[in-house]
């Protein structure tokens, strides 16, 4: 039921943030049409800003946003305009979604045993060296990593390929490059909540009972130890899906991320708006997810 | 019938404040870091009385290695790089500062009341953080320093453009650094109010807020340290990236974020200047490794379950 309720909730929360950006994107200085964009006479620029309607009032520019959203129609780009939003969303997420996927399994993949790791080593050397490494991989940006790994694994040793996304082995590299911030905030996370679990009476009790270590570890102490993992990877898994600026130039990618910048930058409003709503379409759902997870790990959670 | 005499009197009596200090004040290793980080803010204070280099001042002197000259070695312009990672260090641990605060602040009060209330209070809360968290952060941070920069500036005086620009810069990053702080205490505090000694307490009479302070928080401050010391580097990494696009600070400003990122756009396969990525990226590396012992010395002084 609650959970019902939350996803009916959707469609007006998407409503409010599609306003709140409409809104936010024109108090920003500038237009898709300035004339240091697009050099043309004033008639051609009146002709332009009609046909996109950003002569009209604000909140009918609005009005006929919406009736188009209704129809599934995002508009045309301001930009790339012989491409709708539709087109740009359509041929770039699904590269976005595999890397994004991909990068997101690696980080919980590496992260949270990792972290398991450094929780149960906590203070010998093993959490000092793999812990220094998981700060490491905190602090390394992806124009740092990226441009590293390209230069060792693909230039030097020719293992990978430099760029370009075709076959699997293309995606190694940028998965690598995008996951590893991840997976070390991951290890973090789950070295900290791991050793607070494992402080617990009823882990005391499941020794006491005689369990095997890794069973106390997988089956008991893991489901608690993940819920802050849970809440950190719901917004994390959006912002991945939706693609990297940093990654997707690096490594020539071509996914959503960059189209998010350059939108921003070249104030492209429909493509904006679309991107927006898409992306937090797939917040609110994951946020959503989340909490069904958390539910689902820790029986005490309770939403009424 | 006599008093039982308890075992460890004195240690009983402290409170929690008083045990918590020296239980941190036993752990060498984050208290080596505290000093390092106040050496580090002094260092960076007192600098330009200690170098015979200008932040500034380029010299035909490019891409020297490190030497006994140049620690750090100098850059594409022949500055001296050592002075230019202290001189970044400002914006750099301002940034981080302002970022971990506001995330500590807005972030844990926010999740804490929510999950401790939950029920529509939660919901509705939740749903702002969402409808935050969606909005496009770029165009906000480019609306902070047009729009707002220009009224705040008009407000501070003449002159005052770089310094209300600065200024916005780090509120809008701290604006971004709270949200999911917020969602990961309110999901702890879900997990939490249900537990055993929390309906104690409040069978015991304790009013809500007491036990939201006194029974819950204690046991979510962990996970908020680490959480914390991941939003220094993140904050930091952030500002990075709004300068490379114009939105941040810009040259001759120097932050560590964009020495990496100068540094980076030098990496090519045939003359590799190693210095200009290493040395300010292990400062960073070091800054957090070093608050990462004084987060995990904080953590264990102030853990609940730790021993008297």
């Amino acid at each position: 039921m609650f959970f019902l309720k939350r996803l009916l909730f959707l469609f007006p929360l998407l409503l409010v943030i599609s306003f709140i950006t409409f809104g936010l994107i024109r108090i920003a200085p500038g237009g898709p049409f300035d004339s240091n964009r697009v050099p043309a006479t004033p008639e051609i620029e009146r002709a332009i800003r009609a046909k996109y309607r950003l002569d009209k009032p604000l909140l009918v520019q609005y009005g006929y946003y919406l009736a188009d959203l209704a129809r599934g129609d995002l508009g045309v780009s301001t930009k790339y305009r012989n491409h709708t939003v539709n087109d740009i969303i359509g041929q770039a997420f699904p590269v976005s979604l595999t890397l994004g996927g991909l990068a997101f399994c690696f980080a919980l993949g590496f992260g949270i045993p990792w972290g398991v790791l450094l929780a149960i080593r906590r203070g010998q050397w093993v959490d000092h060296a793999l812990g220094l490494l998981s700060l490491i991989g905190v602090c390394l940006p992806g124009f740092v990593l990226g441009p590293l790994l390209v230069l060792t694994l693909a230039v030097r040793l020719e293992w990978f390929p430099v760029a370009l996304w075709e076959t699997p082995l293309h995606f190694v590299l940028p998965t690598v490059t995008l996951g590893a911030l991840f997976a070390g905030k991951v290890a973090r996370l789950v070295r900290e909540s791991m050793t607070t679990t494992l402080q617990s009476e009823f882990i005391v009790a499941a020794r006491a009972k005689g369990l095997s270590e890794s069973a106390i570890l997988i089956k008991h102490a893991l489901r608690l130890a993940l819920l802050p993992v849970v809440s950190f990877a719901a917004p994390m898994l959006a912002d991945l899906l939706t693609g990297s600026f940093v990654v997707e130039s690096i490594f020539q990618i071509p996914g959503l991320g960059g189209f998010f910048v350059n939108s921003s930058l070249n104030r492209d409003y429909p493509l904006l708006s679309g991107l927006v709503l898409l992306y937090a379409a797939l917040l609110l759902l994951l946020n959503l997810a989340a909490d069904v997870t958390l539910a689902l790990l820790d029986r005490r959670v309770r939403y009424e | 019938m006599s008093e039982p005499t308890l075992a460890v009197p004195v240690m009983l009596s402290l409170t929690p404040r008083a045990r918590a200090w020296r239980r941190f004040r036993r752990n060498t290793p984050a208290v080596v870091s505290l000093g390092f980080l106040c050496a580090l803010v002094l260092l960076v204070l007192v600098w330009p009385l200690l170098t015979p280099y200008g932040v500034n001042a380029i010299t035909d002197a490019q891409f020297l290695p490190p030497s006994g000259q140049h620690w750090f070695g100098t850059d594409v312009h022949g500055r001296d790089l050592l002075t230019r990672v202290v001189y970044g260090a400002r914006v750099s641990l301002l940034v981080g500062a302002v970022g971990a605060g506001v995330a500590f602040v807005i972030g844990v009060t926010w999740g804490a009341v929510s999950g401790y209330l939950g029920g529509r209070v939660d919901a509705a809360m939740m749903r702002i953080v969402d409808v935050l968290y969606s909005l496009p952060s770029i165009i906000f941070v480019i609306v902070l320093l047009t729009t707002v920069a220009k009224v705040l500036a008009a407000a501070m005086g003449p002159n005052a453009g770089p310094l209300a620009q600065l200024l916005l810069l780090f509120g809008g990053l701290g604006a971004i650094s709270w949200l999911t702080m917020a969602r990961i205490v309110r999901g702890q505090v879900l997990s939490l109010r249900h537990r055993a000694f929390v309906d104690a307490s409040r069978v015991l009479g304790a009013h809500e807020a007491r036990i939201l302070w006194r029974h819950i928080l204690p046991n979510v401050w962990g996970i908020v340290i680490v959480y914390l010391t991941l939003t220094v580097p993140s904050v930091i990494l952030y500002e990075s990236f709004l300068s490379y696009l114009g939105l941040g600070i810009q040259q001759p400003l120097a932050s560590w974020g964009s020495l990496v990122a100068d540094g980076a756009a030098q990496i090519n396969p045939i003359q590799i200047y190693w210095w200009l990525v290493v040395f300010p990226a292990t400062t960073l590396v070091v800054t957090l490794l070093a608050l990462n012992f004084v987060g995990d010395g904080l953590r264990d002084a102030l853990d609940p379950r730790g021993e008297k």
